[in-house]
């Protein structure tokens, strides 16, 4: 236990998360606010979306108040940056196969995912890494094009 | 129907052999993802749910619950083996079934693991079978005020028992009803939190939510922790797995606490298997005579947490089926799922939709059969499961992700939806928000602006007509109840320990 600076306070992630919520919370409102309150049947499209951004708003001041007026912090387990960046870069070739889904497809952009994936993430062999590449598009797209008539995306390729 | 020509009629259906091949894929499928550490059942149901869209719903549901109770099933040999929970209901189990293992009883742990699962797995079936008729007879005399009044109390509960901090449960309930916002108002047709983008004029897909905020996030989350553990060896032959007269006679009374206390906990909402299962073996405990060796490996240390965590499935499919009201993420998505196929979970699911309700009913006492089968002769096929390199697994989790949300969506643009929900769903874990009650606030989001719209249309814009029933004001005042409870300090302690102890 140590005390907690103000400034490890408002780079905690309590503090972060409360203020991106406390913003959430207030585009609930202004956006909702062009929608109507009410109408003469009874609450309009706003009504909902007013009520839980105001308890967003109350609820993330809350928790930076209580960030910021805890006595005392417990650190807990540091970020271990490496294997954090491990699951990061996992999301960002994902989110980039995804990206390359419309032009390439399925097949292509799955397998280069996978290839990375293995390579990188995991540090296999080149060889490992291709034939699990391989085999796994493969097992996809004769499970699910072929036996279950699903159609994946399909690139500028043809397939 | 009564509940004898129910079942008959239920047993017509889950003995036809396409539903029995379902039921068994769901129970395999199931005892699969029990058994990977990493992947849980609401991640396996959601990535699964838009491959069944074409199927009769109730084959549909008959395989999703195979998954549910199955991976129930499957939890324990990871804790026993491996010392490492398959589910976050199999932690209790870790704590006597690994010294079991260790001490070279690993068969007779596993062994009493099944036994106490099929025990516990079939009471709670029944007691699911005789109690869902008269409670949902009993709602049908709710109206939009005391369901909106039910669905807040079930997310106080859920809420209250999700997370170390209640604030940080009440936010992702409260982003949960955002999500569920955004589209088009089903009152006014007016286009809600749409960002000018007409794919989001029908709203957000389940599929995308739960298989980004579960799926995604649990394999970044395994990624990131990358750990590897030495399994124990399995012994060979049924007669190895079987536990011995002096074990099982040590059990009796386990067996029946497990059932009971996984039942009841199952029902109340946001409790879940693994608070059972930490309750049935606390009282296994205080009642046994020699509860100092708890913890050194003794077999009703096994048989309460397992017992308790299966009979909890058949608890919580009462207020799923009877109220659509989910208890937790893995019901909450069949839930989604019952309403893809044109079902509505609620007091007139056993009336308008028979088939699908005593079919999943009469396939859950096949599929417990079917899974003693599996997790007694079979278990050393299966722990071999434990064997498969990770390399080799999350590229197809991922796969299997992707072209679901494709199969249910048709476009790429739900794909790019699915990897930032998957970046929340692993910064909510970093943060430590839970993720159950931003699924569940998704889930019965549209629900609960309805039933809060309609009771005010119908009372003149009067609040107090949610008091003036007494349903419904007994209902909120719990609910009151509930959320402030951890601000009294003793209460909050209770909490802290039932949810710390829940891993």
């Amino acid at each position: 236990m140590e005390a907690l600076p103000i400034k490890n306070a408002l780079r905690s992630g309590d503090f972060i998360s409360g203020v991106v919520l406390t913003a959430l919370g207030i585009f609930i409102i202004v956006e909702s606010s062009g929608w109507g309150y009410s109408s003469p049947d009874g609450p309009g499209p706003a009504f909902f979306p007013f009520w839980y951004g105001v308890g967003m708003i109350v609820l993330s001041l809350a928790l930076i108040g209580s960030t910021l007026l805890r006595p005392t912090f417990n650190a807990g387990k540091p970020i271990d940056w490496p294997m954090t960046g491990r699951a990061l870069g996992t999301w960002a070739a994902f989110a980039l196969s995804i990206a390359l889904m419309a032009p390439l497809g399925f097949i292509i952009s799955f397998t280069l995912f996978t290839f990375l994936f293995v390579l990188i993430i995991f540090r296999q062999p080149v060889l490992t890494a291709a034939l699990t590449a391989m085999f796994c598009t493969l097992g996809f797209e004769i499970i699910f094009p072929w036996a279950l008539g699903l159609q994946l995306p399909v690139g500028i390729f043809g397939f | 129907m009564d509940v004898l020509s129910g079942l008959a009629h239920g047993f017509s259906v889950a003995l036809q052999l396409n539903n029995l091949g379902w039921c068994f894929l769901g129970c395999f499928l199931g005892t699969v993802v029990g058994i990977l550490p990493g992947l849980g059942p609401a991640a396996t149901i959601a990535m699964l749910i838009p491959l069944t869209l074409k199927m009769d719903p109730a084959s549909g549901i008959i395989m999703l619950a195979g998954i549910y109770y199955g991976a129930k099933y499957g939890g324990s040999t990871t804790s026993i083996l491996l010392n490492i929970p398959g589910e976050s209901s199999s932690v209790a189990t870790c704590i006597d079934g690994y010294q079991m293992a260790r001490k070279g009883r690993a068969g007779a742990a596993l062994g009493i693991a099944a036994i106490a699962s099929f025990i516990a797995g079939t009471f709670g079936v029944v007691a699911l079978s005789l109690m869902a008729p008269p409670v949902a007879a009993f709602a049908l005399s709710f109206n939009s005020q005391e369901y909106f009044a039910l669905m807040v109390l079930g997310l106080a509960l859920v809420v209250l028992l999700s997370g170390e901090s209640l604030l940080k449960g009440l936010l992702a309930l409260l982003v949960g009803l955002w999500l569920a916002s955004i589209g088009t108002d089903l009152f006014s047709a007016q286009a809600r939190f749409i960002f000018g983008q007409s794919e989001l004029l029908g709203g957000l897909d389940f599929t995308v939510v739960a298989i980004g905020v579960f799926a995604i996030a649990e394999v970044m989350a395994s990624i990131e922790d990358g750990e590897e553990s030495q399994i124990l060896p399995v012994p060979k032959g049924i007669l190895n797995l079987l536990p011995n007269w002096q074990e099982l006679k040590a059990c009796r009374f386990a067996f029946f606490n497990g059932s009971v206390v996984g039942f009841i906990l199952g029902v109340l909402p946001g409790a879940g298997a693994t608070i059972a299962s930490f309750v049935s073996y606390g009282l296994e405990k205080a009642v046994s005579r020699h509860p100092e060796k708890f913890g050194t490996g003794v077999p009703e240390g096994v048989a309460a947490p397992e017992g308790a965590n299966n009979a909890d499935t058949g608890g919580a499919l009462v207020p799923l089926l009877t109220l659509g009201i989910p208890n937790g993420a893995s019901t909450a998505i069949m839930l989604s799922a019952l309403v893809l196929w044109g079902v509505r979970p609620g007091p007139m699911m056993i009336q308008e939709s028979p088939t699908v309700f005593w079919g999943l009913v009469a396939s859950m006492y096949i599929g417990n059969a079917m899974l003693i089968i599996l997790n007694l002769p079979l278990v050393p096929l299966f722990a071999q499961i434990l064997r498969l390199p990770v390399h080799m697994l999350f590229p197809l989790i991922f796969g299997v992700s992707m072209v679901g949300v494709y199969a249910a969506t048709g476009n790429v643009f739900n794909l790019g939806l699915l990897s930032l929900f998957g970046l929340l769903g692993f910064v909510m874990r970093k943060l430590k928000f839970p993720a159950t009650p931003l699924l569940l606030g998704f889930v019965l989001g549209d629900s609960m602006e309805q039933a809060l719209r309609q009771s005010l249309m119908m009372s003149q814009g009067d609040p107090l007509t949610f008091v003036e029933r007494p349903m419904s004001a007994i209902m909120l005042a719990l609910a009151v109840i509930i959320l402030i409870s951890p601000l009294l300090g003793r209460l909050n302690r209770a909490r802290l320990r039932a949810i710390t102890e829940n891993g």
